[in-house]
């Protein structure tokens, strides 16, 4: 559609000039989107004015406005903006305000996060500020407010920032439902969103699209005194082509002119697409390593490709990488360049003074990890050094946008593959950017935890009516297919759990009104509900303390200064006295002090502990199925460094090369044991759902396998028995993802985990309860006992069926994994072998660096028993330490 | 190790895969439910079933499943369907709180009142419900079967809610929720455990919603003189475990 010309009020025309600027295309649609009242979703590369973009109608509304009334009609909030990250909400605040002085608007804009004041928050409650920005926990928590609906009556506008970042996940579903419910609360409210450049902009669109079958109808919640004075969406100019298709009011058409009063239609804008970056390879010494995951071969190239430019933003997969990369890189920093360390688990204060110098100029490098993918430039970066394989084209496109400070230059990008498949993969990851192929999500389904929470929102904010919360929830995107049924069981939920014994009738926590609404039991449940609001369930963290050691006589070791956090498994696997690096130096661990790990400074320079070196992201579907493709094609070989070359050659010699659509499998023995190793190219996850119920298929057939490990590209599994003449399409049979894979999930580790995360999520259990914060070891400890109760007694129940719908979409990747199943059925070629190929070695020498999977509690039990028996042979000579231990204890 | 600890010991496992120790002397079979047998007394002892907890947290505000009072009693039921023991010692906190009987579904009501028929059934006083259990008049135990006691005395054993940490040889206590960690293999292990020197014997706790405390804490190691053994309940046996193997 052509967008009509855009009106740019002279005050504003005249700032750009003043600037030095035009307004940009994107700019200017997105202001004819506004004039228009359509909903808008914004597609741009980053660096292209893209946050502006989605301010300017609202600025340029606020500056026609006048004076607002302090009080009543039109004094409440215009405009929310909302960031995946608090720490963005500072950023744009900061870059919102520029304009705002510079052209002598007179707005008022202020920040709510987590981290807002209780004064601030409450002064918001009574004075709202003009613009609010947030983030979508802050959101959730609106709907939970008393009063929400007065006090969002004069909502014109939502903006979400880096919407590509949230929109397909519990996060996603929870800012979904947000959006009904101040749609609701104003129902000419205009929804924007911000997205980077992704394969499908439709899917986005669709996501944000409201489906309210009329949303002037209300919900009966009665509209607020202070909606008079507030312009109706019919007010706005409307295309007059528009008056037909109100028949359907259900149905959602992208391709029709937006209709504001129906609250349909998305008008998408692109942004041009900017300079095509320049993306390197870094082949170190012309030699790629056969197999690792850091890429410290190549750190003294890494270290002259930062000599040589000027900001340098050096992105690794995990935080653990960072700290090893960012020590790598010290210790031959000969120069002393300022080089930084930017990731989650440092302290925030940390966090901001790296981006405050990154803004000064004052650094040269920051080593990071995805921490800084999103958000607005905090300096001009002139290169991206990617460490290891990106994962995913989209990804990889997002970090080099860091480096891309004026649009119309090419942003420099340096990949380091770490090993063999790695380069492969950044080779693939380079023709897709350059072929614009960007990696697609799945289909998302609303999930019915979050819906809990929402539901429970709504009942702390007003009393609600089920047909009418039932029509506004299925008027978001990820709940339209919700039924009526289904929706009263996630209901029942909310208020007595859901069970099939009813024994909690009496302590509902939502219970129904006289008038046959539903509404919050009473004020203390309320209280813990908004304590409690938000989709991210983050692991259990520890703060990383400073030890030092209390006065007196009981020398208990106390924590001082606070250096970051970081997950609780890992500290679970240290004991007292070992390294390991954090926050760019070496540590010794001390021990656990409730919800604070201990540590103190280390003199040695090797940690004792290496980090754990998988990468958190799997390696992304489109991406895959370009390294398969390379892998077979003998023509593209030639674009390749010559030792991985002949590598492919030696591979084609000694075993055999798959076709695109096959999967090669050998087996060999080695030492004692004998090897499977199979290459589909699917992730780590897929092959790790694969390889369990793979072995349980072992297992029955008498083979004995004993293990396996799994990389992005190939796995191993190791057995007693050869596995030379087994029936590979029979043990191969997408029938595995049935029986196989149900039995192997109820009993899993990770299943508890995920149940844990919905069973949070839905406020069936609590985190956190006035007056005592719950540490998340107790909490795991206790949904693990209540898992198991509840999978034996009530098997059906809502959040088990959840569980294991997330478990299957998420960690697991079955879906993925049965996409695989049954692309190479019929496909599997054999390849008996009577020593290890060169394709294996990479994942060969993973083995002995994971940890024991599987059911290995028992096995670990008893080696630890031997301990005892050993203890009891040695006792021949009593142990004079005995005591001693026991004081340390 | 001593003398007492290296007897305990000797006659390790049972083809069920309990563990039998000596405690004083008396017989003691460590069973992988979490109770003990003690068979010169035909007697099953089991600590802080904790019943209603689940029930006790909705309440409050939070749904915790109604089933744990029935996870609890099954796993009980079991016990003394295979061991048919005269008298069943309920070690104190058998319930999570005062109005815990009355929250009881009527057919694990039943259900209790079945399992007490034709055997002596003792419950101990325990913090958590003393008043549950004397509630009513006394000793009706507000319709519970069985009888009420502070504490009771089997042979050599002292058996009591809470471990004194002067305590006299052969004291059988609950009340701590005794849990094991080993770790190994990079993984850690945490399971609920018995505790014992020889001299005194700690049971985990037996109920389906009990949470644990950590055997290396203070509150439980600052009543062994000499370092104890842990015996970690398994899947289908009891793990023996070396004071200094735990974390």
């Amino acid at each position: 559609m052509t967008p009509p010309a855009a009106r740019l009020p002279p005050l504003f025309a005249d700032w750009f000039v003043s600037r030095g600027w035009s307004p940009r295309r994107h700019q200017l649609e997105m202001i004819a989107a506004a004039q228009n009242g359509s909903h808008a979703l914004l597609v741009a590369p980053t660096g292209g004015g893209k946050t502006l973009a989605g301010f300017l109608p609202s600025l340029i509304d606020l500056a026609e406005r006048g004076p607002r009334p302090p009080h009543g009609p039109g004094s409440g909030i215009h405009t929310i903006y909302v960031s995946p990250l608090k720490a963005l909400t500072t950023d744009v605040e900061r870059n919102l305000m520029t304009p705002i002085r510079e052209i002598g608007l007179n707005i008022h804009v202020e920040s709510r996060t987590g981290d807002t004041k209780q004064s601030k928050k409450q002064r918001q409650r009574e004075f709202p500020p003009d613009i609010l920005l947030t983030t979508p926990e802050q959101l959730a928590l609106f709907c939970a407010w008393g009063g929400a609906r007065a006090y969002f009556a004069d909502l014109k506008c939502i903006v979400l920032d880096e919407v590509h970042a949230i929109w397909s996940g519990k996060r996603g579903d929870l800012l979904n439902l947000g959006l009904a419910r101040l749609q609701s609360f104003s129902p000419g409210l205009r929804r924007v969103a911000l997205s980077a450049t992704i394969d499908d902009p439709d899917l986005i669109a669709q996501w944000l699209a409201p489906g309210l079958p009329s949303p002037l109808a209300g919900e009966g919640g009665g509209r607020s005194p202070t909606d008079e004075g507030s312009h109706h969406p019919v007010d706005l100019a409307e295309p007059a082509q528009n008056s037909e298709g109100q028949s359907d009011p259900s149905s959602v058409s992208l391709r029709e002119p937006p209709s504001p009063a129906r609250g349909e239609g998305i008008v998408i804008v692109k942004g041009d697409p900017g300079a095509v970056p320049i993306i390197d390879v870094l082949v170190s010494e012309g030699r790629v390593p056969w197999a690792g995951h850091t890429g410290q071969h190549a750190i003294p190239e890494v270290y002259e490709a930062i000599q040589r430019s000027g900001l340098t933003l050096v992105f690794v997969n995990t935080r653990w990488q960072c700290e090893f990369v960012f020590q790598q890189l010290w210790a031959i920093n000969d120069e002393n360049l300022p080089i930084g360390l930017h990731h989650g688990s440092l302290a925030a204060e940390q966090r901001r003074k790296v981006e405050a110098a990154m803004a000064r100029g004052e650094l040269r490098a920051v080593v990071c990890t995805s921490t800084l993918d999103l958000g607005i430039d905090w300096g001009d970066v002139d290169l991206v050094i990617q460490m290891a394989a990106p994962k995913g084209s989209s990804r990889l496109v997002q970090r080099i946008g860091r480096a891309n400070h004026r649009l119309d230059e090419p942003s420099r990008a340096l990949m380091v593959p770490a090993s063999r498949f790695e380069l492969l993969e950044c080779q693939a990851a380079k023709e897709a950017v350059a072929e614009n192929a960007f990696d697609w999500e799945p289909h998302h389904i609303g999930t019915l935890d979050t819906l809990a929470q929402h539901i429970m929102g709504v009942a702390c904010s007003e009393p609600f009516d089920l047909g009418a919360l039932h029509a506004e929830v299925t008027s978001c995107s990820p709940y339209r297919g919700l039924s009526y049924e289904a929706f009263e069981e996630v209901v029942d939920l909310v208020a007595t759990g859901g069970y099939a014994l009813r024994t909690y009738d009496r302590f509902a926590r939502i219970v129904r009104t006289p008038e046959g609404r539903w509404t919050v039991r009473n004020a203390m449940i309320a209280q813990r509900h908004r304590m409690n609001v938000g989709a991210i369930v983050a692991a259990g963290t520890l703060n990383v303390k400073v030890a030092s050691r209390r006065g007196g006589a009981s020398k208990q070791l106390i924590g001082g200064r606070k250096v970051g956090e970081a997950e609780e498994w890992y500290f679970e696997q240290l004991t007292p006295g070992d390294t390991f690096v954090f926050a760019g130096q070496v540590w010794a661990f001390q021990g656990i002090n409730g919800m604070d790990a201990l540590v103190t400074h280390a003199t040695d320079r090797d940690p004792k502990i290496p980090s754990w070196g998988g990468s958190q992201f799997p390696l992304g579907t489109s991406l895959a199925a370009r390294v398969r493709a390379m892998v077979q094609d003998r023509d593209h070989w030639r674009v390749l460094p010559v030792d991985v070359q002949e590598w492919l050659e030696l591979q084609a010699a000694r075993s055999m090369i798959p076709d695109a659509d096959s999967l090669l499998i050998e087996t060999f023995p080695r030492g004692s044991r004998h090897f499977m190793v199979a290459y589909p190219f699917e992730g780590r996850l897929a092959h790790s759902t694969l390889c369990m119920l793979l072995t349980r298929r072992l297992d029955r057939l008498g083979v004995g396998p004993l293990g396996f490990v799994v990389t992005d590209y190939a796995f191993a599994i190791w057995s007693i028995k050869p596995m030379d003449g087994l029936d590979w399409d029979a043990l191969f049979q997408p029938d595995m993802l049935g029986d196989d894979l149900e039995a192997w999930l109820e009993e899993s580790f990770m299943m508890k985990r995920t149940f844990r995360n919905c069973a949070l999520v839905s406020g069936l259990i609590e985190r956190r309860q006035p007056g005592a914060e719950k540490t998340g070891r107790q909490v795991t400890f206790s949904t693990d006992l209540i898992y198991d109760v509840l999978r034996r007694h009530q098997p059906d129940h809502l959040l088990l069926r959840t569980a294991r719908s997330d478990a299957a979409s998420g960690l697991l990747d079955v879906a993925r994994l049965g996409q695989l199943l049954s692309r190479i059925a019929g496909h599997i070629r054999h390849a008996p072998l009577e020593r290890a190929s060169p394709f294996c070695v990479p994942v060969l020498v993973m083995i002995g660096r994971e940890r024991v999977g599987g059911d290995a509690a028992d096995m670990i039990l008893e080696a630890s028993a031997q301990d005892l028996i050993d203890e009891v042979m040695e006792d021949a000579h009593p142990r004079p330490g005995g005591a001693e231990l026991m004081g340390a204890a | 190790m001593n003398a007492a600890l290296r007897e305990a010991l000797t006659p390790a496992r049972r083809p069920c895969g309990s563990l039998s120790v000596r405690v004083m002397g008396e017989l003691c079979v460590l069973r992988c439910s979490g109770a003990l047998w003690l068979p010169a007394h035909g007697a099953l002892v089991a600590g802080d079933l904790h019943l209603e907890k689940g029930s006790a947290y909705a309440a409050r505000g939070q749904l915790l499943p109604p089933y744990d009072s029935r996870a609890t009693l099954d796993r009980l039921e079991a016990e003394i369907a295979e061991l048919k023991p005269e008298r069943v010692v309920l070690l104190g906190d058998s319930f999570h709180d005062s109005r815990s009987v009355g929250r009881m579904a009527a057919d694990d009501r039943t259900r209790l009142d079945r399992l007490a028929l034709g055997r002596d059934w003792i419950w101990l006083e325990g913090n958590h419900d003393r008043e549950a259990l004397t509630a009513a008049d006394g000793d009706a135990v507000s319709g519970l079967p069985g009888r009420v006691v502070g504490d009771l005395r089997l042979g050599a054993l002292f058996l009591t809610h809470e471990p004194m940490p002067e305590a006299e040889d052969g004291e059988v206590a609950g009340h701590l929720h005794p849990c094991a960690r080993v770790v190994a293999h990079a993984r850690m292990v945490r399971r609920p455990c018995f505790v014992t020197d020889g001299r005194r014997l700690l049971l985990p706790a037996f109920g389906a919603f009990t949470g644990g405390l950590n055997v290396k804490d203070a509150a439980i190691a600052g009543l062994f003189t000499e370092p104890p053994m842990a015996a970690a309940l398994g899947k289908d046996r009891v793990h023996a475990l070396a004071w200094n193997g735990l974390v």
